[in-house]
């Protein structure tokens, strides 16, 4: 909503400039976004009277004018507007006249002619081209014949003025209105509000007789008001006119309409004006529309309606669709001369999910859809009738159309006084709150010492409750009067639970390993089902859609959470950044049955790691390659860090995403918590990923319910250890994991440690052969070992591998 | 006798002189005072002095050798020193060429933010909480005062996955879930920290954001409390001088609602481009929670208050750390991350 200040001054009498108001109304609770002054450095530019008009001599499209201000003096001037004729009273820039934008009038020759100043257009007065009326639109200005010589155009053309731009919050659509809005600030300086009085005379005829009007819907045309105005002259508006709807920001069109605009914005009424000749058998009718059934609207679009929209029609077709825009056939034009005049009020639901339906949102439905003042729909058709006689010179037909099935309820609160300082924290006196109440127009029916009841005001569909009404006193005494305190009571801990704690812990541990965070949107294009390889029937094409996504990009909840990192690489590589180790801890949403409100779906916190490129290049080394190993480091580090010491890793061949030699499954108390390695080089390839690229994703929740690790600490060893190194050679197929088992089984308690320092193939062995070296750390509890003792264990270590591997020592 | 021992003294204190490294030193050391050194076989013929002698020439032996010792050990020293120095002179280093590139990954900046006020609202005794991302249209909506066809819900643009399902556009739901798992007990003290969506992309927009929501039910709790809480959390996450303002505002969750502003952490309240030169940045809706959000919550609003206030993680990102365009917070490009 935008409103002229000056308008708004008619109602209410403002010591205060735009600004100060802006702070005032801002901190109540209607917000006003920007103040913009209308004059925009508009300097001497003054009303001046056209005596004389001659072609240029050396332009086609140039006159050379002679103008005066006084009446006695005159100028010559250099005009390139078509329309500019002697006789005219017009806006004169003079020289050294200041215009918007910072343009400057001098003194000139044009064409070699001497042009003393420049005759100004709507436009080079600064007027939003949006918002010049049609008659402005094309050359100068031309004002009514009667206006004063010499005066500043900015007051004659009202633009001396500020427009608020309020930023209502959806409960304030009572200010959507300027009276409202003075209504508002009357109570913020306690000051009362002048409401227009109407002084109109009618003629003899009764409006009953000329027009008749039947609701066949009482629940969704709950009233329906019309008056009649005979005789009118269709012209454009005043000047003042045509700028407080500028401010409100709409354009003038003529002014029959520009009253039910004007109306519309002072009393947040919006009305209807018929050509009363148009309306087939002068009869209106407010009914459902019938399936199907069309109309085109004033904007000229054929609008195809169904069942729940209400219509207003006359004997033949509908005339409007109620509350969101009349329609083509009966709209007001140059040749009208009797004006039918419809105020009502229709049902907020039904109007919303109309002008929903037909993307079609107007000043009217916006105003309708929030409730309007049930109570001043007459005031507001007879408000507009008197404007149509007084700017357009007709006769006011007597009596008033006023069919009103569905009576506005009386909406009364009571408020416990008390309970105005148990929520707010304060210690207003019971007087101040009625105080407070009595100036919102809030009517007092019934007081006690402890409680009151108040009548709303029919044009506060926001208030129902006590809690509103706490609300009203509180911005009102003022928030900042309220004080800062901390709750009361016993105190609580503040705390994490355990997934809670491990997730961050993952996330330090994660960043500090090196590797950056990101953040990726939850939602996915399906087709990264097909991109990731996974079959027919696999679990994870089973996603979640969105019904009304921005986007094919943006349409289904990802059930992995590799195709955001993986377009993250691809991006930064995109971008030169080819060395790349990331990790998300996000959310993924499996679908393992359909969706109902009950169970919804199974989110899993998920940690996604990728690796590309590799390390930090330094003058003393160069950048390690990431490889399938450097990521196994990388999990290995966080399970040491999340006290998990029994996970187990198993090829995994089965998973499209990753290379069938090169990834493993992550197991823990058997169960699989998550898949790492390399990326198989078919999907690489299917998200234009260059190289080898690395990927993990672990399932955090299950990570969690299974890993819950707990440090218990031994003793330190009071005897010292021995280290031996062993290195076999055995078939490349064999697990070094099932080695280890073996060596460690066979080493039994004496054997400490058996740590793999060296893996071998190539010419010094034989092929199809590894050589495995273990540093074996021997160790006893209560003896110094000796070399014996050792030898034994050791042999036993290598016969086993011997006897279950054909293991050979190496030479 | 004397005269050899002062003979000694002479040749070992200019050969000690004259030496040239400690290897030279070492040698004299032997030499002169080795057990079969030239000053012992001197004093093997002490046997044959009488007994005045023995003293006197006794005191001059022990006078010698400590000489010839200081000597030394000072001529060593010496050499040792300028061996140090040599040695220290020679093994200097560029210490402006860099260290050894050790692993330094970075937490996103919107994590950030999340773990400080997580932090700033435990030391406040908050618990944290949290619910689904895809939820119920009751929990995001009409237990939060919102029922179907409330004009309300168009200023918040949705996400449906089905006509009761929706992606939830704030964690307030979260609030909801706690207080009936709560079941009536008191205190509720919770923020609810999560991802968030609505159907909004633009310059200002994501479609997919973080909030923070905050809820405190309890008897007795006031709206000045609200302020005081925030107060509180403002100041440890924008600077102790940060003060904040409260405006009436409307929220369906709420009643009365306010808006939070905070003065400006770029001018300090004076007046800049980043709070639209009046002085204050908005970033906080709040509010006392509305009797049918208690109710649907299984609370008594004739027994019990409440507060609840939400922010936007990625605003209050952008500020602290002065990121200008939000879409770089989603782009994850590593030159920005890496700044974190």
């Amino acid at each position: 909503m935008q409103i002229s200040f000056n308008w708004l001054k008619e109602y209410i009498d403002l010591e205060l400039n735009a600004y100060e108001l802006q702070e005032l109304m801002t901190k109540a609770g209607v917000t006003v976004e920007h103040v913009q002054a209308t004059n925009k450095g508009i300097e001497k530019v003054v009303t001046a009277k056209v005596l004389e008009k001659m072609k240029h001599p050396n332009a086609e499209k140039l006159s050379i004018c002679q103008v005066t201000t006084d009446g006695q003096t005159t100028m010559q001037v250099v005009c390139g507007a078509p329309n500019v004729a002697a006789g005219q009273t017009v806006a004169f820039a003079l020289p050294g006249a200041h215009l918007p934008d910072g343009i400057k009038i001098k003194k000139a020759k044009l064409r070699g002619v001497e042009s003393n100043g420049m005759i100004c257009s709507s436009k080079e007065l600064g007027i939003d081209p949006e918002k010049i009326p049609p008659e402005q639109k094309e050359g100068i200005v031309i004002l009514p014949d009667d206006t004063p010589l010499g005066v500043s155009i900015t007051e004659i053309m009202g633009l001396d003025d500020y427009i608020l731009e309020l930023d209502l919050t959806p409960n304030r659509s009572d200010c959507l209105s300027v009276l409202n809005v003075a209504r508002e600030i009357g109570a913020l300086i306690n000051k009362p509000v002048k409401i227009p009085a109407i002084n109109s005379s009618e003629n003899e005829e009764d409006i009953h007789n000329l027009a008749q009007v039947s609701i066949k819907d009482s629940q969704l045309c709950h009233r329906y008001c019309a008056k009649m105005v005979k005789g009118v002259a269709i012209k454009p508006s005043p000047f003042w006119l045509q700028h407080r709807l500028q401010c409100a920001g709409v354009r003038p069109i003529n002014n029959i309409v520009d009253i039910t605009n004007y109306i519309l914005m002072e009393l947040g009424q919006p009305l209807h004006a018929f050509d009363y000749h148009e309306i087939a058998g002068h009869k209106i009718t407010v009914r459902r529309a019938e399936e199907n059934e069309t109309i085109v609207t004033l904007d000229n679009v054929k609008r195809s309606l169904t069942n729940d929209m209400l219509l207003i029609c006359d004997d033949k077709r509908p005339v409007a669709i109620a509350g969101v825009m009349g329609g083509e056939n009966t709209e007001v034009t140059e040749q009208t001369t009797d004006v039918f005049i419809e105020a009502a009020y229709f049902q907020p639901t039904s109007v919303r999910k109309t002008s929903t339906r037909l993307g079609l949102r107007s000043e009217a439905s916006i105003r309708f859809e929030k409730g309007i003042n049930m109570e001043t729909v007459t005031y507001a058709v007879n408000r507009a009738a008197a404007l149509m006689q007084e700017l357009g010179g007709g006769e006011i037909v007597g009596g008033i159309i006023d069919e009103y099935p569905t009576p506005h309820q009386i909406v009364t609160v009571d408020l416990e006084l008390a309970k105005v300082n148990q929520v707010l924290g304060t210690n207003i006196k019971n007087e101040e709150i009625k105080d407070i109440l009595l100036r919102l127009n809030f009517e007092l029916l019934q007081e006690s010492d402890t409680t009151i009841t108040v009548k709303v005001p029919p044009y506060r569909p926001d208030v129902s409750i006590a809690e509103d009404l706490i609300e009203e006193v509180a911005r009102l005494y003022g928030y900042d009067a309220i004080p800062d305190t901390l709750p009361f009571g016993p105190s609580s801990q503040g705390r994490l639970t355990a997934g809670q704690r491990i997730r961050d812990q993952i996330i330090n541990k994660m960043a500090g390993l090196g590797l950056h965070e990101v953040v990726n949107y939850s939602f996915i294009n399906k087709n990264n089902d097909d991109k990731l390889g996974y079959a027919a029937d696999d679990i994870r094409r089973q996603s979640v859609a969105i019904l009304n996504p921005l986007s094919e990009e943006q349409s289904h909840m990802r059930t992995s959470i590799l195709p955001g990192l993986f377009h993250t690489m691809l991006n930064n590589i995109n971008r030169r950044n080819e060395n790349l180790a990331l990790f998300e801890l996000g959310k993924i949403f499996l679908l393992q049955h359909e969706l109902d409100t009950k169970t919804l779906a199974n989110e899993r916190w998920t940690l996604g790691i990728v690796l590309h490129g590799k390390n930090a290049t330094t003058w003393q080394q160069a950048g390690v390659e990431y490889d399938f190993y450097y990521l196994k480091g990388l999990i290995e580090a966080l399970l040491v860090d999340l006290k998990i010491d029994d996970a187990r890793y198993i090829p995994c061949r089965d998973n499209s995403i990753y290379h069938p030699g090169r990834a493993a499954y992550l197991v823990i108390d058997d169960i699989s918590v998550g898949v790492f390695g390399e990326v198989h080089p078919q999907i690489a390839d299917n998200y234009g990923l260059k190289g080898r690229s690395y990927a993990a994703e672990i399932d955090v929740d299950l990570l969690i319910e299974h890993g819950a690790g707990r440090i218990q600490a031994s003793l330190l060893p009071k005897f010292p250890s021995v280290t031996r190194d062993l290195a076999i050679v055995v078939d490349e197929k064999i697990a070094s994991h099932d080695l280890k088992i073996c060596v460690k089984k066979a080493g039994g308690a004496l054997l400490n440690d058996a740590a793999i320092f060296d893996v071998y193939q190539g010419d010094q062995i034989a092929a199809g052969k590894k050589s495995i070296a273990f540093s074996l750390l021997f160790q006893a509890d209560d003896r110094t070992l000796t070399d014996e003792e050792i030898n034994v264990v050791y042999n036993q270590i290598y016969a086993a591998l011997q006897k279950d591997y054909q293991a050979e020592l190496r030479a | 006798m004397q005269e050899e021992l002062k003979k000694i003294k002479q040749i070992a204190r200019q050969a000690i002189a004259d030496a040239k490294s400690l290897d030279e030193l070492g040698e004299l050391k032997i030499k002169f005072l080795g057990k079969k050194g030239e000053l012992t076989t001197i004093l093997k013929g002490m046997g044959k002095l009488s007994a005045e002698e023995r003293p006197i020439i006794g005191q001059l032996a022990n006078e010698v050798r400590d000489e010839i010792g200081t000597a030394l050990e000072e001529m060593q020293m010496r050499y040792k020193n300028a061996a140090l120095e040599h040695r220290l002179a020679n093994e200097s280093l560029d210490v402006t060429l860099p260290g050894k590139a050790l692993a330094t990954g970075t937490k996103h900046p919107l994590t950030q933010v999340v773990d400080e006020a997580k932090q700033i609202f435990m030391g406040l005794g908050f618990e944290i909480a949290e619910g689904p991302e895809i939820e119920s249209d009751h929990y995001n909506f009409e237990a939060l005062n919102l029922p179907k066809d409330h004009p309300a819900r168009d200023m918040q643009d949705t996400f449906y996955i089905s006509p009761d399902i929706v992606l939830r556009t704030h964690t307030s739901p979260v609030q909801v879930r706690t207080m009936e798992k709560k079941q009536g007990a008191l205190p509720v003290k919770i923020i609810c920290p999560g991802t968030v969506y609505r159907k909004d992309d633009d310059a200002t927009h994501s479609p997919m954001f973080h909030q923070i929501e905050g809820l405190v039910i309890d008897e007795h709790i006031t709206m000045s409390d609200l302020k005081g809480i925030l107060a509180a959390f403002t100041k440890q996450m924008f600077g102790s001088d940060v003060k904040i303002r409260l405006r009436p505002s409307y929220f369906p969750f709420t009643e009365p609602s306010a808006e939070v502003d905070i003065s400006c952490i770029m001018c300090g309240g004076q007046g800049c481009r980043v709070c639209s030169h009046t002085g204050w940045l908005e970033i906080l809706g709040s509010g006392m929670v509305h009797p049918n959000v208690l109710r649907a919550g299984g609370y008594d609003p004739q027994k019990v208050t409440g507060f609840a206030f939400g922010m936007g993680v990625e605003r209050i990102a952008m500020l602290k750390y002065s990121i200008s365009d939000m879409r770089l917070l989603f782009e994850n490009d590593v030159r920005f991350l890496r700044q974190f």
